[in-house]
């Protein structure tokens, strides 16, 4: 990973240098190896911090809204699942498409250090990454893991490592697909019973804190104005333990993105309380395809989606279960 | 004195019927000047089109303790605004599924076809859906339960 | 000094769940939180951070301050405050950098005019607090004087692999230790005070162990305020409110109404400064960019806070904001470029 970091800064100082682009997106280095931050590098100087390691999970794309529409064009770095959000922006005519220059980068799946103390390593101090293993420092000691079992969970059942959109390039290894099908979880909870579906959301949505960070993160959730922000929809809340409100908020959210969701897996990377929000999206995806289709959002910045459009034989509401007809 | 009654009440489930002005609203009318009979629990909301209703809609409905919600519109092919239906079919397919995904029964929510001449289904599908609902009971899932505070 | 043997906890809890309500870290669905302990509840004591602070206990994230029903014309206005009569109440395994939040949220709420609602809950609670053994990387509480080893409360504890030690130090705290009495020994002196040493050497190794606060003085206010360096710590903010619900010290909240079928509900919530509807007027936010939104925020912990309640900072270096922010925005990054030279 080491050689695609030293190449990425080596093109975001050529087109910063040559003035060919007003400022680079891509992360500059944190407090650790494990928490770099998503930055805009608008000279060579600045890049002195730049960095891309195994922890950039971070999908940049939504800062394409408003950098875009800053002077000067804008070169951003975007990994082969953040593609898809780009183009579904592009195509929701957020960002404007002419203003950027997207450097397709390479991916072997990011990690989450959350899942690394998990595996009861607290205080870390450095991470090594070593092909399939990662080697973790920390004040009580090291130890080696398995790059599998630490992957953030929207990466280990990655749906594609193809880029859907790039002016350029920089892939210096395989990336292998993931093997693992990203609709299992959802085919497990529809196999429950209604109750125990139930009962799973009930215990999983008691945890929200209403904190937002899921809908802030989501590319797909980019009105102006959020229906929850706005006092006079009815349906702002701040409230998070009244037994209904969180369940008002996740429901409208999964629905306002259904059709939009390009299944980037932020909303789970980034939830505080670890709440599975993709398995809400993942159904939405899921019924889409088996009722309207297979389509996959964000694969084009062209067409329609499947809730902007329609056949005259659809499926009747009443007859629908788990995106089959009865 | 009154009598002491440990009789428990009937369950009248609250239902919101939201209604095309173009076809439903009219079936409901016509079946109210034909005299036929619909339960007098269902409230109808008028929208211009059932594509107007909005998913947060229906929830809002649940979370001020509605026990059922019932989408009427123009037959596909019908809609006054050429499309509108179609649009709402996909919506309720996907919503209903969602909701399903989260522990809430199928039953409750359901969306029903009515034309303006057809006064008759309209009060027979109400009553079906208002049997249906009362043997589901009460809305406990999506309610808050904050509204019904001291009932 | 009493120690407790570490496999007769439950039976610790249970004692004291019969005459009071007991507030403990419970793992509940993956996480570690503040719940009611109650048999077969998972409890982690070990954890060091619950993702919501013990805040919670006083100043819940949702809490009813009123009821008004209408009949007619008539309305009646129904106190529904928590009736500290009840119950009293015992939160156990609070951390040292989480008591000296509450010494912060006592200086808002019980200062005039105090808010009762915050005092009643505070007066009917005990805390017990545990000394930290395990620190972690993003723990920075030394920089604000916070001893982790050596907690206040009512009662501190230290725990290893084979005893809980008991150190009551108030009168609430030695009516506590009469409910479990029967299961302690004494001794543990020893013990404790070679746990805390091998504690602060590690203490004295955590990677924020030196940060300097020097900068942050009320006299600088005006630079600190127009600083530029706000301008590039903020631009990769969310404005999602991550950081100041898991903050032990963040005590914003919004108050608001909610119709029911008989009248209606005021309840107040936790709000965010980081929000665009925060301390919404007619003409809009007060803070229009997220930048301002940011700035205030920290400006708040480290300088507006100190000024106005004798340089005590509103930070208390838990660092859950260091861990949960979800693009790795934190008050370390703010410290480091603002606080003072030292922290090169």
């Amino acid at each position: 990973m080491k050689d695609v970091e030293m190449k990425m800064l080596e093109r975001a100082k050529a087109l910063l240098g040559s003035g060919e682009v007003a400022r680079v997106i891509g992360w500059k280095k944190g407090e650790f190896y494990f928490d770099p931050v998503p930055a805009s590098f608008e000279s060579v100087e600045e890049l002195s911090d730049f960095v891309y390691n195994g922890f950039c999970g971070a999908n940049l794309s939504k800062y394409l809204i408003q950098m875009s529409k800053k002077e000067g064009k804008t070169a951003i770095f975007l990994k082969p699942c953040d593609s898809y959000s780009f183009n579904q922006l592009v195509k929701e005519h957020r960002i404007v498409r002419e203003n950027i220059h997207v450097i397709a980068i390479e991916c072997q799946g990011k990690l989450d250090i959350e899942k690394i103390k998990a595996q009861g390593v607290s205080a870390v101090t450095e991470v090594e990454e070593d092909g399939d293993t990662v080697k973790v420092s920390s004040l009580y000691g090291e130890t080696t893991l398995n790059k599998e079992d630490i992957l953030l969970v929207k990466c280990a059942t990655c749906k594609s490592k193809t880029h859907q959109a790039k002016d350029e390039e920089i892939v210096l290894h395989e990336m292998p697909e993931s093997k693992n099908n990203r609709f299992d979880e959802v085919e497990k909870l529809e196999a429950m019973t209604e109750t125990e579906r139930f009962a799973f959301w009930k215990l999983q949505l008691q945890k929200c804190i209403r904190c937002n960070a899921c809908r802030n993160v989501c590319p797909a959730c980019s009105c102006i104005k959020c229906v929850f922000d706005n006092p006079a929809s009815g349906i702002a809340a701040k409230a998070n333990d009244s037994e209904f409100e969180e369940k008002l908020f996740h429901i409208i959210r999964a629905f306002h993105v259904a059709g939009r969701c390009t299944d980037c897996g932020e909303c789970s990377r980034v939830c505080p309380q670890n709440i599975p929000l993709h398995l809400l999206n993942r159904k939405f995806i899921k019924d889409i395809d088996g009722l309207y289709g297979e389509y996959q959002a964000g694969e084009t910045a062209e067409g329609k989606t499947p809730l902007t459009s329609y056949t005259e034989g659809d499926k009747e509401p009443n007859d629908v279960v788990d995106g089959e007809a009865k | 004195m009154q009598e002491v009654t440990t009789e428990k009440k009937e369950f009248v489930p609250n239902i919101v019927a939201f209604c095309c002005n173009w076809c439903s609203y009219a079936g409901a009318d016509l079946a109210g000047s034909s005299r036929l009979s619909y339960p007098a629990n269902v409230k109808i909301i008028r929208v211009p089109c059932s594509c107007r209703v909005n998913p947060s809609f229906i929830l809002k409905a649940y979370q001020q303790g509605a026990d059922g919600v019932i989408l009427c519109g123009c037959h596909p092919g019908d809609c006054h605004y050429v499309t509108g239906n179609y649009y709402a079919r996909r919506r309720m397919s996907l919503l209903f599924s969602f909701l399903n995904y989260m522990g809430i029964e199928k039953e409750r929510t359901r969306v029903e076809w009515v034309s303006a001449a057809e006064g008759q289904r309209f009060s027979a599908v109400m009553n079906d859906f208002v049997k249906t609902v009362t043997a589901l009971g009460e809305n406990r899932k999506l309610t808050d339960l904050r509204v019904k505070e001291g009932e | 000094m009493l120690k407790i043997a570490k496999e007769r906890l439950n039976e610790l809890y249970a004692k004291i769940a019969e005459s009071m309500g007991l507030f403990i870290p419970i793992k509940k669905a993956g996480e570690v939180n503040y719940h009611v302990w109650g048999e077969g509840k998972e409890v982690s004591l070990e954890t060091l951070k619950t993702v919501k602070s013990p805040k919670n206990a006083f100043f819940p994230a949702s809490e009813n301050l009123m009821k008004f029903k209408t009949e007619g014309k008539n309305l009646e206005i129904i106190d529904v405050r928590w009736d500290k009569s009840e119950k009293p109440f015992v939160i156990f395994g609070v951390k040292a950098c989480d008591y000296k939040a509450i010494e912060v949220l006592d200086k808002v709420f019980l200062a005039d005019p105090v808010d009762t609602y915050y005092q009643s809950r505070r007066e009917a609670f005990t805390i017990v607090t545990l000394a930290c053994s395990k620190p972690e990387e993003s723990c920075f509480c030394n920089a604000f004087g916070v001893d982790a080893t050596a907690p206040k409360g009512d009662v501190t504890t230290w725990l290893d692999e084979k005893y809980l030690y008991w150190q009551p130090n108030t009168e609430k705290g030695e009516a506590l230790t009469q409910i479990v009495a029967d299961m302690a020994e004494q001794g543990g002196e020893a013990e404790v005070a070679a746990q805390q040493a091998a504690t602060q050497a590690i203490m004295e190794k955590l990677p924020f162990a030196s940060l300097d606060l020097s900068r942050f003085q009320p006299e600088n206010l005006n630079e600190l305020f127009d600083d530029p360096a706000w301008e590039e710590m903020s631009e990769a903010c969310l404005g999602c409110g991550t950081c100041t619900f898991v903050c032990p010290t963040c005590q914003c909240f919004d108050i608001r109404d909610f119709k029911t079928h008989e009248g209606v509900i005021r309840y107040r919530c936790w709000d965010s400064c980081m929000y665009s509807d925060f301390t919404l007027m007619a003409h809009g936010n007060s803070r229009t960019t997220q930048m301002q939104r940011f700035r205030q925020r920290f400006m708040h912990k480290l300088v507006y806070y100190p000024s106005q309640n004798d340089g005590l900072y509103s930070c208390v270096g838990c660092g859950r904001c260091v861990n949960k922010c979800p693009q790795r925005l934190n008050i370390v990054k703010v410290i480091k470029t603002l606080g003072g030279k030292d922290n090169d």
